[in-house]
């Protein structure tokens, strides 16, 4: 008992260091526990109206938080990205799985989706017994606003992530490039990643011997 | 009923592991199969729902669960669910797994620093795509700039910049 107050104090302690007056956290010595990571997850998933997930993880797992490095973090994001499914999920199951392994995953990925999934259950019951007369209340004029100002979470949050890790010119092309294609032009993926990768790579490796 | 429950598992399945992406890559399939090939929903409809689960919260290939609702009950939503999250669940634990072994390696800072402007790119990509989305709007379109401004340069808490965007939306009729 007096141990875990005692962690939990250190933990906070550590928290503390990781506020606004340090620019970049450094990830805490203890992991959050299991249920820490579940709550988190499970107050993201209840308020990413409109899309943003990963913006809303990146804000509160490293921003906020700091239990994960922002290089680590944008790894993650990179094979969530590349992974096929929802790339929120993904990045939650990344982050949950660095943190405590499958059992960290799996408070993540259920943090994240259960009450989205049951609030859309309901949601989705309602349409089909009111034969679409409820979706006209739902999807109206607020939640277009809402969409509005997930998107702009999105974007800031690449705006963020850029300014910090944007080190070179030829990293800002790369960055450009890939979102016209893949924003703009619609090109494939795949596509873009055959191209964009080994370049990146081979531009990070020189980066680093230098 | 059983068939039923069996073309869900499959289609999604399929469809869940062609998600590369995110949901976006496998739309036009997922509406050809729940709309035409199976006849589970009108065209309508589709394009309802899916609009409901791209507003609401988490991700938007949440929709699955409504089209397995429509097409089997709950134990069809249950299904469906589990054929489009489990299989890239397991792909991204063990990604992220390899990921952490990987630490120390001599490769691991290229990939890591190699891997972060292909993500900052795609993030961008996905708000490029959000702001295409629905009808164009010039209100829409001041309340994303203002939220971008507002989040990038200052600790503004999202959720307040969701609610203003709102109700302005609603302000304007």
């Amino acid at each position: 008992m007096a141990a875990a107050e005692k962690s939990d104090l250190a933990r906070r302690g550590a928290g503390r260091l990781n506020g606004p007056m340090a620019p970049t956290p450094t990830p805490i010595a203890a992991p959050p526990r299991v249920a820490e990571i579940f709550a988190l997850f499970f107050r993201i998933g209840a308020v990413s109206f409109g899309g943003g997930m990963s913006a809303w993880i990146r804000r509160e797992v490293v921003h906020k938080r700091g239990w994960l490095e922002e290089s680590q973090f944008l790894a993650g994001l990179a094979m969530s990205q590349i992974a096929p499914g929802a790339n929120g999920v993904n990045i939650a199951v990344f982050v949950g799985a660095q943190l405590r392994g499958l059992a960290g995953a799996s408070a993540a990925f259920a943090g994240l989706i259960g009450l989205p999934a049951v609030m859309l259950l309901g949601l989705g019951w309602l349409y089909f017994a009111t034969q679409g007369g409820a979706v006209d209340a739902v999807v109206g004029k607020a939640l277009a606003g809402v969409a509005a100002g997930a998107t702009g979470l999105v974007l800031a949050n690449g705006i963020r992530l850029a300014r910090r890790n944007a080190r070179s010119l030829p990293a800002l092309a790369i960055i450009a490039a890939n979102a016209l294609a893949l924003g703009v032009g619609r090109f494939n993926l795949l596509a873009v990643l055959a191209v964009s990768l080994p370049i990146s790579l081979v531009l990070a490796w020189r980066e680093l011997r230098r | 009923m059983i068939g039923t429950l069996v073309n869900l598992a499959v289609m999604f399945f399929v469809l869940g592991m062609l998600s590369i992406g995110g949901g976006n890559a496998i739309l036009a399939d997922m509406q050809a199969a729940t709309v035409h090939t199976y006849g589970w929903m009108t065209e309508k409809e589709f394009l309802d729902i899916f609009a409901l689960s791209r507003a609401a919260p988490g991700p938007g290939t949440l929709v699955v669960a409504l089209i397995g609702l429509k097409a089997a009950g709950l134990l069809g939503a249950v299904v469906a669910f589990l054929a489009m999250f489990a299989p890239p669940f397991g792909i991204m634990y063990g990604a992220a797994r390899a990921w952490r072994r990987a630490r120390g390696m001599a490769w691991y800072a290229v990939a890591e620093r190699g891997l972060a402007p292909i993500a900052i790119g795609f993030s961008f990509a996905g708000g490029l795509v959000l702001l295409q989305a629905g009808e164009f709007s010039v209100l829409r379109l001041a309340i994303t700039a203002a939220a971008t401004t507002a989040l990038a340069l200052t600790e503004t808490h999202p959720m307040l910049v969701m609610l203003a965007g709102a109700g302005l939306m609603l302000a304007a009729g």
